[in-house]
């Protein structure tokens, strides 16, 4: 937990009900209601129904575990798992608890192993999650031990389904999931293949935050482009976004869970804001200007109308495409008012070195010290302490109020109400 | 597999004779007490003149330095970047009011070149305060420094500023 939880971290009984008093506010989709950031019992069945549910997770990016043996740990959901390749090159999620006692047996973050072996008892699994060995199986001069008609393939751990699209693998419990093609829908696979065209990725490295505010508040951020052209006024001097620039906020047209936020960087380094949306804009600095502009190159390396696009996968994943800055992001629920955020930057195995500076240059744009990315997670705790401690409860989304979903404005709403009526009919509210 | 083999922040032990590594290990703290006051009292404008004109800046995890990956939670190629970051903070960035302070200690000295180019580690401890909130263990890591001498004072060339904390809160503004 956020350490300043621990002294203000308190949670008003009111913003905490049980399902039974979860009732959706009058006015549909203009209106939030707090409780499904704060309340527990709504977190338990997110849990169950979504991260569980007939979903796609994120769990990994097979570059990262490209030899037979190569492991990491990760999360379905709050759920701890472990990513393995097995002899056979084929790729493995399994639960990361013992199936005698229940320990959490893979303790490094990544490596490579020939079995996984609980330390506690040394049950040992195979790279596919299989049971192989237990000690003492028919116990010691003919005492003790397993009963006669233990199984070895009873006891296996808990497997999930896996599937990999273009070197991103992805895991699911449920057994009626859709291909993972069918699921992102084609106009957001279209997307994903951009960052994502099937060629080698080449891993950057790592960074892991904790954002003290609910899950679902970081898909809502993405599917907000009004707040990009305000808070982030680093995107706006230097004209990444403009409200006004060509932009589009879209949401898969099937369910309006997936979505991504494009723009389109023009020619110039710097933007023109025309005096009346310069009115509008406080955070707005006229002339400010970069000592080191190499930072802002676009290096236009994709078959793409838009130079930037945030795409959310539901319900896990962010796929990051900053102009030449690439990363998946993996949400890891931790209770309703917070998540742990892993990020994983990448470029090309095929890179020139300049190419991966220019990545990593260009990588102070993002993450937990990123010039958008910091204020991203400013904001988001600061709605998660205004849901948790007020008395009112309500959040108004009434900006493009007619619509639900795409909407080529910026100054628009449209896409987070399409994710909470799709929200809505899964939970039952 | 990646694996940490070719961790160039394993222990280093020092290749000066104690007098030297002494004497050194004296600047470089005094140059560590300045570079944490300035931080310290939010004066990161000011921060970039603790580097030269084409230093490098890195704050990254250990996982990273361990697996040898070359992202930084903050990344500077140059002084001109170091600027850019901290006129970004101060000027154009919303974050809540906050204090920083540094304790640096375990100064080692590791090496010296003829050309006086100085490498040396610090242990550091970066403790948070937000308002109304206690005062926090934000981050804890070790500096991996390159000093170079300009005039009569240090400059650093390369600072790795290497982290264990595995889960930072929320986010990082102010440089380490």
């Amino acid at each position: 937990m956020y350490q300043s939880q621990t002294v203000i971290g308190q949670t008003v009984g009111a913003k905490n009900p049980p399902l039974s008093e979860c009732v959706w506010p009058e006015g549909g989709l203009h209106y939030i209601p707090d409780w499904v950031y704060t309340s527990q019992e709504v977190y338990d069945r997110e849990m169950e129904l979504i991260f569980h549910g007939d979903t796609w997770n994120y769990v990994a990016l097979e570059a990262e575990i490209p030899n037979p043996g190569d492991y990491k740990r990760s999360f379905v959901g709050a759920t701890p798992v472990v990513v393995s390749r097995a002899e056979d090159n084929t790729i493995h999620v399994f639960e990361n608890r013992c199936a005698h006692r229940g320990a959490e047996f893979c303790r490094n973050s990544q490596g490579n192993a020939n079995e996984f072996v609980c330390p506690y008892h040394q049950w040992s699994y195979s790279l596919k999650g299989d049971l192989q060995g237990v000690p003492f199986k028919r116990g010691v001069n003919k005492e003790g031990g397993m009963p006669k008609d233990f199984r070895n393939q009873d006891h296996g751990l808990r497997k999930l389904h896996v599937t990999t699209h273009h070197g991103v693998i992805f895991a699911s419990y449920s057994d009626k999931v859709e291909p993972i093609e069918e699921y992102l829908t084609p106009e957001i696979l279209a997307d994903f293949n951009v960052a994502f065209p099937g060629k080698p990725l080449k891993i950057l490295g790592y960074y892991r935050n904790e954002l003290p505010c609910n899950w679902k508040m970081y898909h809502e951020n993405l599917k907000d482009p009004y707040h990009a052209t305000l808070l982030h006024s680093f995107l706006v001097v230097f004209g990444l976004l403009v409200a006004g620039n060509k932009s589009t906020m879209f949401s898969d047209s099937k369910l309006g869970r997936h979505g991504y936020m494009g723009s389109a960087k023009s020619d110039d380094l710097y933007a023109e804001v025309n005096p009346e949306t310069k009115k509008e804009m406080r955070s707005f600095h006229d002339g400010l200007r970069l000592r080191d502009e190499r930072f802002l190159n676009y290096v236009k390396e994709f078959d793409s109308p838009w130079s930037v696009t945030m795409q959310t996968v539901w319900p896990n994943l962010i796929v990051q495409r900053e102009m030449n800055t690439l990363g998946v992001r993996q949400i890891v629920p931790n209770g309703p008012n917070s998540m742990i955020m892993q990020w994983t930057m990448f470029g090309y195995e095929d890179d020139t070195e300049e190419m991966t500076r220019h990545r990593l240059r260009q990588g102070n744009l993002m993450g937990p010290s990123g010039f958008l990315g910091l204020e991203d997670n400013e904001a988001m705790k600061f709605v998660q302490e205004g849901v948790r401690r007020s008395s009112t409860d309500l959040n108004v989304l009434k900006l493009d109020a007619d619509k639900i979903g795409t909407s080529d404005s910026l100054i628009s709403e449209a896409s987070i109400r399409a994710m909470y009526q799709y929200y809505r009919s899964v939970m039952g509210f | 597999m990646l694996m940490s083999t070719k961790n160039k922040f394993a222990y280093t032990p020092s290749r000066l004779d104690a007098s030297t590594a002494q004497a050194l290990r004296v600047e470089i703290e005094d140059f560590n007490a300045a570079y944490c006051a300035v931080l310290d009292a939010l004066q990161v404008e000011l921060w970039p003149e603790f580097f030269t004109e084409d230093a490098i800046y890195r704050v990254t995890a250990r996982e990273n330095a361990e697996l040898n990956l070359p992202v930084g939670l903050v990344y500077a190629e140059g002084r001109d970047m170091m600027y850019d970051r901290a006129v970004a903070i101060n000027r154009t960035q919303m974050f809540a009011p906050r204090y920083m302070l540094h304790m640096v200690s375990n100064t080692r000295v590791i090496d010296q070149t003829p050309e006086g180019e100085i490498q040396a580690e610090a242990n550091f401890l970066l403790v948070q305060t937000l308002v109304e909130s206690p005062s926090t263990v934000h981050l804890a890591g070790r500096y991996y420094d390159t000093f170079v001498r300009s005039g009569d004072r240090l400059l650093l060339k390369e600072r790795q500023v290497i982290y264990d904390t595995t889960i930072l809160a929320n986010d990082l503004v102010y440089p380490v």
